[in-house]
C-alpha cells in the first residue's frame, strides 16, 4: 500500500480501508465481502464522506470497439453520467482487440471495452506481454451467436435430421458430417471467431467440444474481424462462426446462413464484455476508477429499461460508433431473434441484458471459469491457483464501494455456481435481494467455482498443456 | 540472405508503396494480403520472416490469433502508423510489444526500421531462450555448449554467433535447440 495514497490519508481507521480489507480477507481465507459485511455502516459511510474530493485524473479516454455491447461507455459518455461524477470523458473507436489491449496497457487509453478474458489474459501475458490488468464492471449479459452457411446446413439437416430439431441444437449432427469429411479424407472445415481469448472462441468450442468435436483438430478454427464474417461466409473462405450481433443477423437477412445457436442458449446469463483499466493506473487513480465505474453502473440501470432501448440504438447507430443503419443495430436490442430466413423471429428478451440479474457485478467465479477454458485449451501453459488470480483481476470491492455510494443492491459474496438454476431466482446474498436470471449450460454441466479441477477433469474434449495433477496441487 | 517479409494492408495502394520501398531496400517481399483469411493461409505458406502491418487495421487481431498458434516459431512484427506521438511508440516498445511503429513509408526510413525491428525481436526472443535454457536441465545445457564450442571452432565465431546460428537453425528446422546441438555433436564426431 502506498504511503502517499489520499484515501489512506484520510481514513480515520486505516486498517479498514478497502484494500486493507482485501489482504485481511485472502490471508484469512475468507472473502472481502464477508469482512465489508462485519464492518458497521457508520464506519463506511465515514469513509465516504471523506473520500468527497473528486477524481484524481478528471480527463480520460475510453476506448470500444465499434460493437453494440459498446453501449454502455457511449450512453455513459452521451448521456452525460461520467460529467455527472466530474469526468470529462471522451470515446476512441478502436479498430482491434489488440490495439485496446496495448493501448490500455500503456496508458494511452484510461479504460477500455474489453472482452471478459482479455484482462486476465492480459494480466497472464496469455498472447501479449503480461500486464496486471483489472475489471470493476461486466459490460453486459449474452449478445452472441453461431452461424453456419447454407451448404453446411443443409448438410448437417441431412445428416441428422432428428438433432437439428431440438432447441437448444447441439452439435451432434456437425460431428457426423466432419466423420464424414474425414473418411473421404477431405480437409477440415474452417469456422471464425473474433479474437484469441475472446468468449465467442471460448462458446464455439464449448458448444462443439460438448458434441465430440476436437475444435484443434478436427475443424480449423480462425480469427477474422466481426465485420468481415458475412462476406467470408459468402466466398465459402469459411463454414461458419461465432460472433456478436449484427453479424448473425446479417447473414440470415441475405439468406447466406442459418443461425444454430445463441451464446445464450450456451450458457444463459453467460458474462460477454467487462470495463478494463489498466491496475497500475486503477491503483494511481482509485476515485477515477470509482467515479467510472458508477457511472457506468447509472448507464446501465436507464439502458435496461425497456423504454430507453428506442434512444440506445438512435445514440449507438451513430458513426462516430457502431456506424450501422439504425434497424440493424436495433434487431438485436429488441429480445427476439430470427434464426433462418423466412422464419418468424423467436422471443428471446435475455439476448441483450445490461443491469438486470446483477449483470454489471464481476463475478470472481466468471472469472475462474474463463481461465478454466484457458486451461482447457492450452493457452495457460503454467500451473496457477486459479481463485488467486480471479481475485486479483476481478474486483467486486471497487465495484461494490461504487455501488455503496449509489444506493443500489450489490452481492455480498463474489462467487456464484453456474448452471444449477433453469428459471428465475433470487440472489439471498447480497445487500437486498437481487432477482436473477437462469444460469443453465446447454449440456446441463454445473460449474461449481470451490471445484475448478473436478470440472476440468468433467471435460471429455480437452487439449491442455499444464499437468493436472501440479494444477491441483495449487488449487485443493 | 534476404529477409522475407509479408505485408498486411487494407490500402492497396499504400501495400504498393511499402511494398517498393521494401523491395529498393533489399527486403524479399513474399506476399501482400489485404484480407484475415489471407493473413492465415499466408503465413503458414510462405513462412515469412518478417510481417509488417498497419496498426490500425483489424487484421491485428487475426495476426494475433496467427502468432498464438505458431509461437514455437515467433516471428518480430512492424507496425506502421500515422500517429505523431512519440511518446506513444516509445511506450509501446518499452511494453515490449513486438513491434516497432513506423511513421511515414518513406524508402529510406524503411530499411532502418524493420532492421531496428528484427533487431530488438531478436534481443528479446534472446533473453526469452536465456531465461528457458536457465530452465532446462543442466545435461540440455552441456549438449548446448558443446556444439557451440564445435561451431565457434569451426566457423571461427563467437560464442553469441554461435548460439544464434544454433537457434536459427532450430527454428527453420522446428527443432528443438537441444536436438540441433546433438546433431551437430553427432555429426563433429564422424567429421574429425
Amino acid at each position: 500500500m502506498k504511503k502517499d495514497d489520499p484515501k489512506l490519508q484520510q481514513s480515520s481507521t486505516p486498517e479498514l480501508t478497502r484494500r486493507g480489507f482485501l489482504k485481511a480477507g485472502m490471508a484469512g481465507g475468507l472473502t472481502a465481502a464477508g469482512l465489508l459485511g462485519l464492518v458497521p455502516a457508520g464506519v463506511r459511510n465515514a469513509a465516504w464522506a471523506a473520500d468527497k474530493t473528486g477524481p484524481e485524473k478528471k480527463d480520460v479516454t475510453f476506448g470500444i470497439i465499434p460493437l453494440t455491447d459498446c453501449a454502455v461507455i457511449v450512453v455513459a459518455h452521451e448521456k452525460g453520467h461520467f460529467k455527472k461524477y466530474g469526468l470529462n470523458s471522451a470515446v476512441s473507436k478502436e479498430a482491434s482487440w489488440a490495439n485496446i489491449r496495448d493501448k490500455v496497457s500503456i496508458g494511452a487509453l484510461d479504460g477500455a471495452h474489453m472482452l471478459a478474458g482479455m484482462p486476465i489474459a492480459a494480466t497472464l501475458g496469455v498472447g501479449a506481454v503480461p500486464k496486471a490488468t483489472v475489471t470493476a464492471f461486466s459490460m453486459d449479459l449474452n449478445g452472441n451467436g453461431i452461424t453456419v452457411s447454407n451448404d453446411l446446413y443443409e448438410r448437417m439437416v441431412k445428416a441428422d435430421p432428428a438433432a437439428m430439431k431440438e432447441r437448444p441444437l447441439t452439435a451432434r449432427a456437425l460431428k457426423k458430417v466432419i466423420d464424414a469429411d474425414k473418411k473421404a479424407g477431405k480437409p477440415p472445415m474452417t469456422f471464425a471467431m473474433v479474437f484469441p481469448v475472446s468468449t465467442h472462441n471460448y462458446e464455439i468450442r464449448y458448444w462443439m467440444a460438448s458434441a465430440g468435436i476436437d475444435p484443434d483438430n478436427d475443424v480449423r478454427l480462425i480469427v477474422i474481424p466481426p465485420p468481415q464474417m458475412v462476406a467470408n461466409l459468402q466466398s465459402k473462405n469459411i463454414d461458419g462462426y461465432c460472433v456478436g450481433e449484427p453479424w448473425n443477423e446479417r447473414a440470415v437477412t441475405a439468406g447466406i446462413g442459418h443461425t444454430l445457436i445463441t451464446n445464450y442458449e450456451i450458457w444463459n446469463n453467460n458474462p460477454e464484455k467487462v470495463f478494463g483499466v489498466n491496475k497500475e493506473w486503477a491503483d494511481k487513480y482509485p476515485k477515477t476508477h470509482q467515479a467510472a465505474v458508477m457511472a457506468l453502473i447509472e448507464a446501465a440501470q436507464w439502458m435496461d429499461k425497456p423504454e430507453n432501448r428506442a434512444e440506445v440504438v438512435k445514440i449507438i447507430a451513430q458513426k462516430s460508433y457502431v456506424n450501422a443503419p439504425e434497424d440493424v443495430v436495433k434487431m438485436s436490442m429488441t429480445g427476439t431473434f430470427r434464426y433462418s430466413k423466412g422464419e418468424a423471429p423467436r422471443p428471446l428478451p435475455d439476448f441483450n441484458v445490461f443491469y438486470r440479474y446483477a449483470a454489471t457485478f464481476p463475478w470472481r467465479s466468471h472469472a475462474e471459469w474463463f481461465i478454466t477454458q484457458m486451461i482447457r485449451w492450452g493457452q495457460i501453459e503454467k500451473p496457477l491457483d486459479i481463485r488467486k488470480t480471479a481475485a486479483s483481476v476481478y474486483r467486486p470491492d471497487i465495484y461494490r464501494d461504487a455501488a455503496k455510494s449509489l444506493g443500489i443492491a450489490v452481492p455480498t459474496v463474489d462467487h456464484k455456481t453456474e448452471g444449477t438454476h433453469a428459471g428465475p431466482w433470487t440472489l439471498t446474498q447480497a445487500t437486498k435481494p437481487i432477482p436473477m436470471g437462469p444460469d443453465k449450460f446447454f449440456d446441463g454441466m454445473v460449474f461449481d467455482p470451490a471445484k475448478p479441477i473436478d470440472y476440468l477433469k468433467g471435460f471429455k474434449v480437452k487439449n491442455m498443456k499444464v499437468d493436472m495433477a501440479a494444477l491441483a496441487k495449487l488449487n485443493k | 540472405m534476404n529477409l522475407r517479409v509479408l505485408v498486411v494492408d487494407n490500402d492497396m495502394e499504400r501495400s504498393d508503396l511499402l511494398r517498393t520501398a521494401l523491395q529498393n531496400a533489399g527486403y524479399l517481399v513474399v506476399a501482400e494480403v489485404d484480407s484475415a483469411v489471407d493473413i492465415v493461409a499466408q503465413v503458414r505458406a510462405v513462412k515469412p520472416d518478417v510481417i509488417v502491418i498497419d496498426r490500425d487495421s483489424p487484421d491485428r487481431d487475426t495476426l494475433e490469433h496467427v502468432c498464438m498458434i505458431t509461437r514455437d516459431e515467433p516471428r518480430p512484427i512492424v507496425m506502421f502508423t500515422q500517429d505523431h506521438n512519440q511518446a506513444l511508440m516509445r511506450e509501446a516498445l518499452q511494453a515490449g510489444v513486438s513491434a516497432y511503429v513506423v511513421d511515414g513509408l518513406s524508402a529510406e526510413r524503411v530499411q532502418g526500421i524493420v532492421n531496428v525491428a528484427v533487431a530488438r525481436f531478436e534481443q528479446w526472443q534472446g533473453l526469452r531462450e536465456e531465461l528457458n535454457q536457465a530452465q532446462a536441465s543442466l545435461a540440455e545445457r552441456k549438449v548446448i555448449d558443446r556444439a557451440k564450442g564445435i561451431l565457434m571452432k569451426q566457423r571461427r565465431c563467437s560464442e553469441d554467433e554461435a548460439y544464434r546460428l544454433l537457434r536459427k537453425t532450430a527454428m527453420d528446422r522446428n527443432e528443438r535447440l537441444v536436438q540441433v546441438a546433438e546433431n551437430i555433436i553427432a555429426m563433429a564426431s564422424l567429421l574429425t
